[in-house]
């Protein structure tokens, strides 16, 4: 019998893979794809701030662009840039990144295998005890003390074992990003991000670079929509002759949860971490810094339990908690930004870009100095309603 | 009735899945699998696709 059983080694199982084989424990982390990091859903930026936070460097070989700041632009054209402490980062390469992730989790002494379906979860007295999958198309059953879903959205090991965690299509974004070669960027250390509820209604458009002439182009918009994703970002970029002229390296899509935080996510023997928690930013929809973040305290959370010998739901309850806490907290603050930006017209967009300093931006995204978007709210009659919740 | 699956389109990204509310949609190595037992022709995978690949037959 194993220790842990880790389904999906993206960041978030793959850090608590690590942490928990340092810890000691006897873990296996398993991978639905065949090739672990490939094909991504992801735009590939992550903030230096949140490797410093998680003291986890990436080695250079993950990394594909230095990034110094942000431009944001208006509907109406007005840019505004954005370079603090926040808005420094990189875009990564998935592919190498999550691979890193999970090598040094092999090398602290998990067990990482790719191209293993897990179809079951093996159920005594009705608590979690192990795993019934595939590899290679060969059965096989595995028990477990504990059981940690990191499946991604579709997670199917979630709802199998017996938590509710269907995405509210109402706070889950549609995205669909072309990597895109040969284009030309104004500034290729910037981030480029494009409001407009023409371009993107309720969404963005980013443009990650990855290189002078390489980057991620991608959208995202409300989940509920008569227009596919792909077809605003094919005339946003046919609107672009600097991007018109690109070729296309790789086409990617995804559903991101902007909403909808989990309260509960544990069970007896059982967690859910990262993009099947809906742990993901729902301002600029990254996720894997909260992957890892929540890998994290899901591998201390465990180890601690299994040392004692409890792992009920009670004993896991600790990870929900310090989740919160840590994380669950400011990302609630965020979504009330979240929610008042779905409800700006292009005018309310131009406004503000005329009255908010590239600093209260950066501030904004982090859940931080709301009072003084909250202050420009008053002065929009039907935004008003959200002053409240903002001062 | 049922969901019509577009193998061409789809991206294999499971954003359907997610946001199905009677886990009627799977994501499978050979594509989404919709049970028809469980579909309620609700659309809501329709709208919620990114390239389009989901159409639920009137």
């Amino acid at each position: 019998m194993r220790d842990v059983i880790i389904v999906g080694a993206g960041p978030g199982g793959a850090t608590a893979a690590r942490i928990l084989a340092k810890n000691g424990f006897d873990v296996a982390l398993y991978e639905k794809r065949q090739e672990i990091g490939a094909p991504k859903r992801c735009a590939e930026g992550v903030g230096l701030q949140d490797f410093k936070t998680l003291g986890v460097m990436p080695p250079q070989n993950c990394i594909r662009q230095e990034i110094n700041g942000a431009v944001v632009y208006a509907p109406n054209g007005k840019s505004l840039t954005i370079s603090d402490k926040n808005s420094t980062g990189y875009i990564l390469e998935r592919k190498m990144f999550d691979k890193w992730l999970c090598e040094e989790a092999v090398r602290a002494g998990a067990k990482v295998q790719a191209k293993t379906n897990i179809t079951g979860v093996l159920k005594e007295n009705g608590k979690i005890c192990g795993v019934k999958g595939t590899f290679l198309d060969e059965p096989f059953e595995e028990r477990c003390k504990v059981l940690i879903a990191a499946d991604g959205i579709e997670t199917k090991i979630a709802r199998m074992a017996g938590l509710n965690t269907t995405c509210n299509p109402l706070v889950t974004d549609s995205g669909v990003q072309f990597e895109m070669s040969g284009i030309e960027i104004s500034d290729p250390k910037k981030l480029h991000i494009f409001l407009g509820n023409k371009i993107a209604p309720r969404g963005y458009v980013w443009v990650f670079p990855k290189g002078k002439d390489v980057a991620n182009v991608g959208i995202g918009i409300l989940g509920r929509s008569d227009i596919p994703a792909v077809n605003y970002l094919r005339n946003f970029i046919n609107s672009q002759p600097g991007l018109k002229k690109g070729s296309i390296l790789e086409v990617n899509a995804g559903g991101i949860p902007v909403g909808g935080l989990l309260k509960k996510m544990t069970l007896d023997n059982f967690l859910v971490v990262g993009d099947a928690a809906h742990q993901v930013s729902p301002i600029h929809g990254g996720g894997i810094f909260e992957a890892q973040y929540a890998g994290r305290i899901a591998g201390e959370v465990v180890s601690d339990a299994l040392k004692r010998g409890d792992t009920s739901e009670k004993a896991l309850e600790p990870y929900s908690a310090r989740w919160w806490k840590d994380r669950g907290e400011a990302l609630q603050k965020v979504e009330k930004l979240r929610e008042v930006v779905e409800k700006m017209s292009d005018n309310d967009f131009n406004f503000f870009a005329d009255n908010l300093t590239p600093e209260n931006i950066g501030d904004l995204c982090c859940g931080k100095n709301m009072k003084v978007l909250g202050k420009l709210v008053i002065k929009r009659p039907h935004l008003m309603r959200f002053a409240g919740a903002l001062i | 009735m049922a969901v019509n699956w577009n193998r061409a389109k789809c991206m294999r990204c499971g954003g359907c899945v997610g946001v199905c509310p009677k886990s009627a949609l799977e994501l499978e190595e050979s594509g989404v699998l919709v049970d028809n037992k469980l579909c309620i022709d609700c659309s809501i995978c329709e709208k919620f696709c990114p390239v389009g690949a989901l159409k639920v037959k009137k």
